[in-house]
């Protein structure tokens, strides 16, 4: 079944909108414009961040800002919800949890 | 006397048809939503851009949708409309918001909360693998954004909810394994007077079932779920039931979309200090309201699927009958003969909610039966062992007290996803009824508050 | 009315300082009773900062902050039960001089009790702990200072009283406490009878209510101290942080749990009810805290906060707890009111009591925690609850 990077998401439909790449994990991927930031990086992976409290990959659960499975960070160290955060073009995201020196990056 | 401050939380069916009997009375209502677009859960908008047809988003609902929304874009110039502002928390007659990461202030004279439903879930073991989704999830990944959540996908639980998605995937062309439903078919049945009292949806759900018939996909009712099977890197690879006849059967599958019917989102009415009561049909705590939507609280209204799970027709009248209270309440005249009609259909759709929660019951001795392996709050990551122990071991017979031991109902979602299983563990482990191990109280806020909030003046 | 249990000592309140003080009487050989309105540590007990420090305490109290010190750092094998004390050290801060300058006389105060700190500001602060804000001028640290989790301590300590062989009796609020006979006597609202040699009251902000009913009441007032907590990441923020300041919208402090949440605290106080039993937050105090905490750690202002709350705490005029024998009545002891600062003095507070009730004396001095201070405003109290 679906590998580590492989797409979670299959596309049915609505694939004539514009194309935009992101970053995630130092790797470019490709989403269309209207794509929710979730949605773009599960269709080019099959995680979205990893579980604070156990060794499994999450990829969220409601898509309906519920119960929030789905903050990612961003390569500069913010945090976006990613079921109704807006995919944006040359957004850089990381799929790990960051290293214990996060406080220090002000 | 000062034009009186009306505020409405939540822009789906309820909302608007509340927005619009407040407008109706020559009043200019507040509506806080904090979605991108109008519509709500079931009329939700697909993003600009995307081209799909009311019908094919909708289905038989498209007029209904299409109505909604038309009457949303009539009202809008005569509203004070707020996308994108969370009702984080509401306290002393003021509803704290969120918008773009800055706090706002709208203190009011009438406060109407339609805010809504998200699924009902009950936990299987396996349950916290990537890919397993809400029922509702699944149908967003579909509606507003054209995906299927997975491959091979299994639908599991129980609702009107779970064959509708199963459908809609078939007939948007995903591959939909299997439709697994703890509910049994004789209480389908058995429910039928009831749901009778609206001929339209009883309707509306044989099609559902015929075209399910038709699909070939494979079909279960009475299954009692077993495991989610998965690795903790590909996440989904299958799940398991035991069906009807007793036979253990797994299907290989890389998605599953999980719900048993919803709940409501009544978070803001807790912190608005709405009293709450127990039902045990649903086996679950609701806010108290009158046949009008009154909460326990003076100037405090609750409509729609926030309170009480009537579904999207329910949910315009009960916005509309919510609104005329609040009129009513602040010495405004009130279009009488409208009400009445609203309160007659208002009943209809109460009998035809009753019917719905027989047909497809929430099935306690699941959670009772959990092993205590699996997890309970996908959110901490603890399991349901754990919570039995503090129930046992530590004497906690009480959700609130065994939350603060164990942090079940403590993480991200504030308990919206493990709090009613919770409830029936620690009832199931300690004998004390349901209605006596409580429910988890509301906090603020809401939803996660950003720090950087504080940093703008309000 | 029925006659339930004899005991050698009567505890009523169950929080921290109930449940410890029943321990310890055991570990002393007395037989004890612990009654309860709630469940064990349901009040303040169970939902404070969880702040187990020290520095910046009323010099006078050392001692027995010391003496609790030492408590902790055994609990685990004391209670056999881990209530996730972590003594990661203690951080206090200031923004200006004159504060700065405040925090280091009090380091040189505090010495004469054992209490070492250590004074660090400009570059060496920022090398020893990079995540602090430009605003910070310098801090004094504690190293044997930390904080534990307040939910699990007090629990804790009534499970292993119960195993050691007290009475615990929960749920169940005492209404009326009398001397008969020689003997104290507590009846309960559901109509059951207690007696016993000795009484202790530990009831927090309720304290009152039955002390009144031996002609020695407290001026307590409540307040809902207002907490919050933010969402879990990677735990690297170590020593709990607090702001010295005297400014109150200034106060704040906040601490990471190992499973990596920010707990944070402080500000205005928000309302509470002794009557109701509620504390509430409001949103107004919240976002004033947001506003702060990014001042000591700029990097917060990248997280969210999931959850606040609040708790009933009890205060006294003067900012310190009643503890001690009564003034009038022998066989008679109080231990509450302990203004927001109890927590770290549980298990020291129980183990003093347990001290002075089985042996009539300590070795802590407690004299300043008298209840024979308020004895002339007795006179003037006219309702008496808090
Ligand atoms: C995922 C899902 C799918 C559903 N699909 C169907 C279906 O296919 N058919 C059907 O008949 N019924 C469906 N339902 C039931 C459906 O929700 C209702 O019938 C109908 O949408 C209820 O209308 P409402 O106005 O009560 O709430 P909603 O339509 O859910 O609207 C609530 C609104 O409140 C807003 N809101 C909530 N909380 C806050 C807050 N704190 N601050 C600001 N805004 C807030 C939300 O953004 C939302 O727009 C579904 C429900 C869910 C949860
Ligand atoms: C939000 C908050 C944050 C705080 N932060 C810190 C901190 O970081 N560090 C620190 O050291 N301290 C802190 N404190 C203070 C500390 O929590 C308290 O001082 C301490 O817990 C007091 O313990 P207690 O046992 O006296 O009171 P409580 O825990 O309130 O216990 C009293 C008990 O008595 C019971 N009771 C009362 N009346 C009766 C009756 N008539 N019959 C039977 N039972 C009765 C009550 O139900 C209650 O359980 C904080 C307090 C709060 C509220
Ligand atoms: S997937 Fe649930 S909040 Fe985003």
């Amino acid at each position: 079944m679906s590998r580590p990077g492989q797409p979670r998401f299959m596309r049915l439909g609505e694939t004539g909108r514009t194309p935009i790449t992101l970053t995630v994990d130092g790797e470019t991927i490709e989403a269309l414009e209207g794509d929710s930031l979730l949605v773009a990086i599960l269709t080019a992976r099959g995680r979205l961040r990893r579980s604070e409290f156990g060794p499994e990959a999450r990829s969220g659960f409601c898509l309906m800002a519920a119960c929030q499975d789905c903050w990612v960070w961003t390569a500069d160290g913010h945090r976006l919800r990613a079921c109704d955060t807006p995919a944006r073009a040359g957004l850089s995201l990381v799929t790990e949890q960051p290293d214990l020196s996060w406080p220090n990056r002000a | 006397m000062a034009e009186p401050r009306l505020i409405i939380v939540g822009a789906g069916p309820a909302g608007i048809r509340a927005a619009e009997q407040l407008v109706a009375a020559g009043l200019r209502p507040v509506l806080l939503d904090e979605g991108q677009r109008d519509g709500g859960q079931i009329y939700r908008r697909q993003p600009e851009g995307f081209t799909r047809t009311p019908e094919q988003l909708y289905g038989t609902e498209a007029a209904r949708a299409v109505a909604l929304h038309e009457s949303f874009e009539q009202l809008k110039p005569q509203i004070d409309y707020r996308p994108r502002h969370l009702a984080w928390n509401v306290a002393d007659g003021v509803v704290h918001t969120i918008s773009a990461g800055k706090p706002g202030q709208f203190a009011y004279d009438a406060l109407i909360i339609a805010a809504g439903a998200t699924d009902r879930l009950l936990p299987v073991k396996g349950w916290q693998h990537a890919g397993v989704y809400s029922l509702g999830g699944a149908q967003i990944a579909l509606k507003a954004q054209a995906c299927a959540i997975g491959r091979k996908v299994v639908f599991m639980g129980t609702g009107p909810l779970l064959q509708l998605v199963a459908l809609q995937y078939h007939k948007a062309g995903a591959e939909v394994v299997a439709l697994l439903d703890t509910s049994p078919f004789h209480r389908q049945v058995m429910a039928l007077p009831k749901l009778a009292a609206r001929p339209d949806m009883l309707l509306k759900g044989l099609r559902i079932v015929a075209g399910l018939m038709a699909s070939g996909m494979a079909i279960h009712r009475g299954v009692t779920p077993v495991e989610i099977h998965g690795e903790a890197e590909a996440g989904v690879t299958g799940a398991s039931v035991r069906l009807a006849s007793g036979e253990i059967r797994r299907f290989d599958c890389d998605a599953v979309g999980l719900g048993y019917h919803l709940r409501p989102e009544a978070q803001l009415a807790d912190l608005a200090r709405c009293a709450f009561t127990f039902d045990a049909g649903t086996r679950q705590f609701w806010p108290e309201i009158d046949a009008d939507g009154r909460s326990s609280v003076p100037g405090v209204y609750l409509a729609g699927d926030g309170v009480r799970t009537q579904g999207a027709d329910g949910a315009e009248i009960s916005g509309a009958l919510a609104a005329c209270a609040a009129l009513e309440d602040l010495g405004r005249p009130v279009p009488e003969a409208r009400r009445a009609e609203f309160r007659a259909r208002a009943r209809i759709m109460e009998r035809f909610r009753e019917g719905i929660a027989e047909a497809y019951p929430w099935p306690a001795h699941l959670a009772a039966d959990l092993p205590d392996e699996a997890i309970l709050c996908r959110c901490e990551g603890i399991t349901v062992g754990e919570l039995r122990d503090a129930a046992n071991a530590k004497g906690a017979d009480e959700v609130n007290r065994a939350k603060a031991l164990t942090r079940v109902g403590m993480g991200r979602c504030q308990g919206r996803y493990c709090g009613h299983a919770g409830a029936e563990i620690v009832a199931a482990a300690t004998g004390v009824p349901l209605e006596a191990v409580g429910r988890l109280r509301g906090q603020a806020p809401v939803k996660p508050l950003p720090v950087a909030a504080g940093e703008v003046e309000p | 009315m029925t006659e339930v249990k004899r005991s050698d000592v009567l505890i009523i309140g169950g929080g921290i300082m109930g449940a410890s003080a029943a321990f310890f009487l055991r570990q002393r050989g007395k037989s004890v009773t612990l009654i309860e309105r709630g469940l064990i540590g349901q009040q303040a007990s169970g939902t404070n900062f969880g702040n187990v420090r020290r520095q910046g305490r009323f010099l006078p109290q050392l001692p027995l902050a010391n003496r609790s010190r030492e408590i902790w750092g055994r609990l685990n094998e004391l209670l056999g039960e881990d209530a996730e004390f972590l003594p990661s050290g203690h951080l206090r801060l200031a923004y200006t001089e004159e504060m700065a300058g405040r925090i280091e006389q009090y380091g040189r105060d505090a010495r004469p009790y054992g209490l070492e700190l250590e004074m660090i500001s400009g570059n060496v602060l920022r090398d020893r702990f990079p995540f602090l804000g430009p605003e910070i001028r310098a801090g004094s640290y504690s190293p044997l200072d930390g904080h534990a989790n307040p939910r699990l301590a007090a629990p804790a300590f009534g499970r292993a009283a119960k195993r050691a062989g007290a009475e615990i009796v929960e749920r169940a609020e005492v209404l009326s406490v009398e001397q008969e006979g020689g003997s104290f006597r507590a009846g309960t609202a559901d109509g059951r009878v207690f007696r016993a040699e000795q009484m202790l009251i530990t009831a927090g902000a309720w304290g009152s209510r039955l002390s009144q009913q031996f002609g020695e009441p407290a001026p307590l007032v409540v307040h809902g101290p207002q907490m919050a907590v933010t969402e879990p990441v990677p735990y690297g923020l170590e020593p709990v942080l607090g702001i010295a300041t005297t400014i109150p919208e200034e106060i704040i402090y906040l601490r990471q749990v190992k499973r990596g949440n920010i707990v944070f605290g402080g500000g205005i106080r928000g309302p509470a009810s002794a009557e109701t039993l509620r504390a509430y937050v409001k949103p107004e105090n919240t976002l004033g805290q947001l506003a702060q905490i990014t001042r000591i750690v700029p990097a917060l202002r990248r997280l969210n906060v999931i959850r606040v709350w609040s708790g009933i705490e009890s205060y006294l005029p003067d900012d310190i707890p009643i503890m001690g024998p009564s003034a009038r009545i022998s066989g008679l002891h109080y231990a509450f009111g302990f203004c927001g600062h109890g927590f770290q003095l549980g298990p020291g507070v129980g183990d003093v009591m347990a001290e002075l009730i089985a042996t009539g004396r300590t070795s802590t001095p407690i004299e300043p925690f008298t209840i024979a201070r308020f004895a002339s405003s007795a006179t003037n109290q006219t309702g008496g609850h808090p």
